[in-house]
């Protein structure tokens, strides 16, 4: 069988699968703008986690009897499925977790404080989302590791030259970086990073989050040590995100939560840890949700990651054009060929808040705030931004209306 | 739904907001941010002869429309009161104020001068404060 890549989409048929678009707001159209921080999610999702409860539901891995068996194959095939999906060497290196936060906090905790110490440095970028960010640098605090940022230049795109700058005055062990920003959409080198990282004999770290939804990934390819994603934002459910981590760092590294079936033996006087991926799972893992992620995976695969990111790169092109045209209209990241389906935007004299809240009065949902990246607003010297961010769903007449929303709102204000 | 909630007073107190400005000298003074949306109130003081009465009050920040009016209507509302007065004084005074419909985050907004005030009272002079700021915390960050 010969598979090829789908570079094209019909998203006006896709938005069939999404019952959130069947209702209206403030009597108009739902048009939801802000998929970068949580997508919505098609029926084949929601049918798959209803089916797992109705007909599979038991607790995994420790059940003898047939349902147990029957829930274990579903969250044990989702985890291959991830596994597949970000091109895993080895299926035990995929943890489940809540959501990316988490797994970069395990890898934070269970790293970082056995292996950062005062000489050390932890490098992270301007363009990190806080999940990749105030772990690090708390953890930094707490060993006594220096804590360092590499900058963005004018385009929103980090500027490698300050690499080696960074690392002047320590050993740099850490380098976490996200590959694609949630803020600004620009999607970094990380496989440049990464090989910076092991030169200077230091892991990377990936936030995923923003980039598995839309952008291929194989973390073979990507060079990287570490690599987080969140299920909410790739079309699964809230509650379950994984983590996949080189398996001999894994393996070398002691366990983050503590409990229930992530042990081997449990006596008074001592305990040792079960093995790859049950070590980081302590307690019940979210399995319905597992089960979700698996279904969205299959969901985003069907649909083509390829066409998905070359939908949303179209879209961001036609809405850099269109705001840009408007007077007062500051945009901000990269040009359309170098970044994600997310434009990041500002309305002179007017506020984010301001400009959101008109905006949904036309049922039009964009994000206003500092999306997480407060140290990214401050080297833009604005508070906040607007930003709309697309989806395999969006389609060009919600453009439309985000650009007569916007000149609303400038009307309002004028 | 916009037009209700950007009425006339509104976008008037945000484009000429009363108070506006930075006091070099002030007897109480702090300054918040609304960590939802990053925006920020700072909050001056000069007391009268008494130590208690609110002589004058400017502010200075940035932020949405309802942070920044809300803010300006509260400067005409506290001069002559005492900081005790002001620190008992329910956040539904400011609303009837301000006057429009709001969802909870734009609540935050709407709320942000009365709370940086507060802490600035109870800085200056120990009066309580609000329960949402008894709670912050923070580390210090790394090097």
């Amino acid at each position: 069988m010969v598979v090829t890549a789908r570079t094209s989409l019909d998203a006006q048929k896709l938005r069939a699968d999404f019952p959130i678009f069947e209702q209206e707001i403030h009597g108009k159209p739902l048009a939801y703008l802000d998929s970068a921080v949580t997508s919505q999610k098609p029926r084949q999702v929601l049918d798959a986690m209803r089916d797992f409860y109705e007909t599979s539901n038991a607790n995994v891995h420790r059940g003898v009897y047939t349902l147990s068996e029957r829930a274990t194959e579903a969250f044990e095939g989702a985890r291959q499925k991830v596994a597949d999906f970000v091109n895993a060497p080895d299926v035990r290196e995929v943890i489940f977790t809540r959501q990316a936060t988490e797994a970069l906090n395990l890898v934070a905790y269970a790293w970082g404080l056995n292996n950062l110490g005062p000489g050390d440095l932890v490098v992270v970028t301007e363009l990190e989302h806080h999940s990749n960010f105030v772990p690090w640098q708390y953890m930094a605090e707490k060993t006594g590791a220096g804590f360092r940022m590499l900058h963005v230049n004018e385009d929103g795109e980090l500027d490698l030259s300050g690499l080696d700058e960074a690392a002047r005055d320590g050993n740099v062990k850490v380098v976490a970086a996200n590959l694609v920003s949630n803020a600004l959409g620009t999607i970094n080198p990380i496989e440049k990073l990464a090989a910076w990282a092991h030169a200077q004999g230091a892991i990377m770290v990936v936030d995923g989050a923003q980039a598995a939804p839309h952008h291929p990934v194989d973390v073979q390819a990507l060079g990287c040590d570490f690599f987080a994603l969140s299920a909410h934002k790739m079309c699964g459910p809230t509650g379950v995100g994984a983590l996949w981590g080189r398996r001999e760092i894994l393996e070398a590294m002691e366990p983050f939560n503590l409990g229930g079936h992530m042990i081997s033996k449990v006596r008074y006087e001592s305990t040792t840890w079960g093995e790859l991926p049950h070590k980081f799972e302590a307690g019940t893992s979210p399995i319905a949700e597992a089960v979700g992620l698996g279904a969205a995976i299959d969901y985003l695969n069907e649909v083509g990651i390829e066409a998905i990111e070359a939908h949303e790169q179209e879209l961001a092109a036609v809405a850099l054009e269109r705001l840009g045209e408007i007077e007062g209209v500051t945009l901000y990241g990269p040009p359309a060929d170098r970044r994600a389906g997310i434009v990041s935007f500002n309305v002179e004299g007017i506020h984010p808040h301001d400009v959101a809240q008109v905006l949904d009065s036309e049922g039009v949902a964009i994000r206003a705030g500092h999306h997480c990246c407060q140290p990214l607003m401050t080297r833009l010297g604005v508070a906040a931004t607007n930003r709309a961010s697309f989806y395999l769903y969006s389609v060009p007449e919600e453009i439309d209306r985000l650009v007569e929303g916007v000149q609303k709102t400038r009307k309002i204000f004028g | 739904m916009a037009e209700d909630l950007y009425r006339e007073v509104i976008l008037d107190h945000y484009k000429n907001p009363r108070g506006h400005g930075v006091m070099e000298d002030a007897d109480a003074q702090a300054e918040g941010v609304n960590p939802l949306c990053g925006d920020e109130v700072s909050i001056y003081v000069q007391f009268a002869d008494d130590g208690e009465t609110l002589e004058e009050v400017k502010f200075s920040g940035r932020g949405c429309a309802i942070s920044q009016a809300s803010t300006s209507m509260l400067m005409e509302m506290v001069v002559g009161k005492t900081a005790s007065e002001i620190a008992g004084l329910p956040k539904e005074a400011l609303l009837e104020e301000v006057g429009i419909p709001l969802t909870p985050v734009r609540l935050k907004c709407a709320l942000l001068g009365l709370g940086v005030l507060k802490v600035a009272l109870h800085r200056a002079k120990g009066t309580p404060l609000p329960d949402e700021w008894a709670a912050r915390r923070s580390f210090r960050p790394g090097r």
